[in-house]
Formats: C-alpha cells, structure tokens, sequence
C-alpha cells in the first residue's frame, strides 16, 4: 500500500469512526441557510444518504473521475434538482456540500497529524469538485423549467375568446415576435372557420410598443383574416402608442382601428346588424 | 455626442430575444431620468428598430445604452453598432417605404423622427453605427 493510499485508508476510517458526530455537525452547519424550508429531519436523512455514498466511494478510490463516485454523484444531482425546484438559489444548494469541508476539517484540526491534515486537503478539493457539479445541475434544472414556462406562456397569452356572436376577440400582452404572431394568426384564422364568425378584434392594449415589425404583423394577421372573409378590427390604440405609430410612419390604410375594445365591439355589433339599447325597466 | 456616463451597459445583441432585453434597458433608463410616457414609447420603438436593423442587416452587434447629460438637460442615449455589410446609399435607406430586406421600410427613417439626436456612420464592407439620443424635456 503506498503512502496516499494509506492516507486515504486513514481518512475513511476517520469518517467511519466519527461519522455521527460528523453527520450531525454538517446538518448544524447546513441548517441556518436553509431554514424554514427543509426540516431538520430532511436534511439529516439527505445529508446521511449523501455521507454513506462519499464513504463507500472514498472506501475504493480518492479519485473523483473513477466510476465508483457515480452513486455520489447522481444523489448529488437529485439533490440539486429537488432544491432548485423548492427554489433554494444556487449558493444554498452549494453549501450543503460545502459545509462537510468544514465539519471534517474542524474534526481533524483537534488531531496533530500532518499526513491526516494534507489528506484532509485532497478531500477539500474533491468536495468543491461535487460542489460545482450541484451548480451544474442546479442550473440545468433551472433552464428547464423556464423553458417550460416560457412554452407556457407562449400558449396562455394567446387566447381566441367569443365576445358575441359571430365577434371574437383576441387579447395580445406582451411582446408580439414572429412565433407568437404565428400562433396568434393560427389560432384566430381556424377559430373564425370553427364559429362562422364575420368579425375579430385584435386587442393590443397590453402591447408596451408597436414598431414597424409588430405592425406589420399585424397587418398580415389582418390580411389573412380579410381573405377569409372576416372584417378585423384592432383596439387598444393608447395615446402614446398612437404618437409612435403616426411618427413611424405607419399606415394602416383601411384597417379600422378603435381606442378600446368595447368601441370595437359597439363597431362590429354595429356591422352585423345588432344594436345595444338601454331599456328602463319597472322597479328601477 | 455626449458622452456616456457610468450609467451605461452594453448588451450584445445576436438573437430575437435580445431585441427584447435591448427594448427592457432603454425602458428603465427612460423612466429612470422621467421621460415622459410618449416620449419613453417613443424612445424605446426607436431601439427596437435599430436593434432589429443591428441583428437583421448588420448580422448582430452590440447596443450601448445609458443616461446622457448636459448642462441643463438629462436623456437617454442609445448606441448601435455592427460590422455588417454596411450601407451603400444612405439617401436611400433613409427613404421612407424603401428596404432592402422584406419589412415596411420604416424601420431607419421612422426611428430618426422618434428621436431628438440621430447619427448616422457607416461604410461599405465595415458595417454600421447608429447613435441616437431622447432628451427630457
């Protein structure tokens, strides 16, 4: 047995011996940054876990790359997703590796050995290997998710609703780029055939800016409405929005256009024919 | 030009989603030195065009966006730059209805009337920088 490989014997035997007192101190240190959100019992069991795995692998190897840290590494890896989908942030998902270091070294410091204390270094190294790796997979879990949402979104900020019959209406928020302009036209085009309507609004009160790009977008959306025979209107011009598009340049030719969308709906009930009147009633 | 203060960042801009993030800046710096509403909408459909002229006709670039001030008077000022193609004839890519690509042509000439300050450099094979600035009135 070489010298490195006998020190390493004496480190795992370090952490078999103490292991307890080990597991307990790195739970004590890992707590305050996660309290509230992790109990005590939690994170004793995962920490646990997580300390039997490194054990096991620093029983057969010191080396980080060998085949036998994968256990420790895939729990480490589930740990990170599981804290970054209860929306711990990347630093508190680290430290609950980085707090070993500290345990360990506060265990060995009480002992005066010079070989134990450059083993305990080697293992400090080792660890901030598996602390990046948290970050890894911490970050791949993250990106997933908001490319989850972002296709979420990209779905629910494109309804089609049914104002009246024959009036749809469809609320734009946000920014309008060629994908969502594609669904827009879509989702409006084949919801027109599905109800027989004449008349659709475009609503675009929550667009924060109309340049030419969006305009253009629009017009299309509008065009493409018109060849199938359906009149379109857009509403919610705001004033500033107005100003920008007239400096722009932009001309919607023809394309009614209203302030709000209750203007576009009075304008298309208007058009087929329907007309709104107040009633009085008895008893009011 | 005035100059850019500490008040700046610089954003690369080499795909759609950073048009938006370029528009998002100029917004919170529009409303950091009180734009008002019109001229903040202004100021960033501005951006938005010269952004999309930055990625679409130069090929991508970098925006520099920041508070600008001068002796009585604080704005935004909005920096373009690319080392696309270029353009060759200025007069007319200043034309109003005329692109060289498939949009409306308004994106150039209607982001010089959004603006207070529009500068214009450019030169064939070296690509192009549009620098513009919205004062508070």
């Amino acid at each position: 047995m070489d010298a490195a490989a006998e020190h390493l014997a004496q480190l795992v035997e370090l952490l078999r011996t103490d292991s307890e007192q080990l597991i307990h101190r790195w739970v004590e240190l890992t707590a305050p940054s996660l309290r509230g959100r992790l109990t005590e019992a939690e994170l004793h069991s995962d920490s646990r876990e997580l300390f039997d795995a490194l054990q096991q692998a620093l029983a057969t190897t010191g080396n980080v790359n060998d085949s036998h840290f994968a256990e420790v590494k895939g729990l480490l890896e589930d740990l990170s997703r599981a804290r970054a989908r209860q929306g711990f942030s990347p630093s508190e998902t680290a430290i609950s590796v980085f707090t070993l270091k500290q345990a360990v070294s506060e265990l060995v410091g009480q002992q005066d050995d010079q070989n134990l204390y450059r083993q305990v270094l080697t293992f400090s190294t080792l660890l901030d290997v598996l602390g990046l790796r948290t970050f890894e997979a911490y970050a791949r879990t993250r990106e997933g998710i908001i490319k989850e949402q972002s296709e979420q979104l990209l779905e629910l900020t494109t309804p089609v609703v049914k104002l009246w019959d024959g009036v749809l209406a469809v609320p734009l928020v946000g920014t309008l780029d060629s994908i969502r302009t594609q669904i827009v036209m879509e989702k409006l085009l084949q919801a027109l055939v599905d109800t027989g309507s004449e008349h659709a609004i475009i609503d675009i009160t929550g667009v924060l800016a109309v340049d030419t790009q969006v305009a253009q977008h629009l017009l299309k959306t509008v065009m493409a409405a018109r060849l199938m025979g359906a009149e379109c209107t857009i509403s919610g011009i705001r004033p500033q929005i107005a100003q920008t598009i007239v400096a722009l340049g932009i001309e919607f030719g023809d394309i009614t256009t209203k302030a709000s969308l209750s203007d576009a709906l009075r304008h298309a009930l208007r058009r087929s024919g329907v007309d709104v009147v107040a009633t009085a009633r008895s008893g009011r | 030009m005035t100059e850019l203060g500490t008040e700046s960042a610089r954003l690369e801009i080499i795909g759609d989603d950073d048009v938006v993030r370029v528009r998002q800046l100029a917004r919170s710096y529009a409303q950091q030195v009180k734009l008002s509403l019109v001229d903040q909408t202004k100021l960033v459909t501005a951006t938005s065009e010269l952004a999309r002229n930055t990625l679409t006709y130069g090929g991508g670039g970098a925006a520099e966006i920041g508070i600008v001030r001068d002796d009585h008077r604080t704005g935004v000022r909005a920096s373009f730059q690319d080392s696309g193609p270029g353009i060759p004839d200025l007069d007319l890519a200043m034309t109003d209805g005329w692109t060289s690509g498939n949009g409306l042509g308004l994106g150039l000439s209607g982001a010089r009337r959004l603006v207070d300050d529009f500068e214009l450099d450019t030169e064939v094979g070296r690509g192009t920088t549009v620098t513009v600035v919205k004062w508070s009135r």
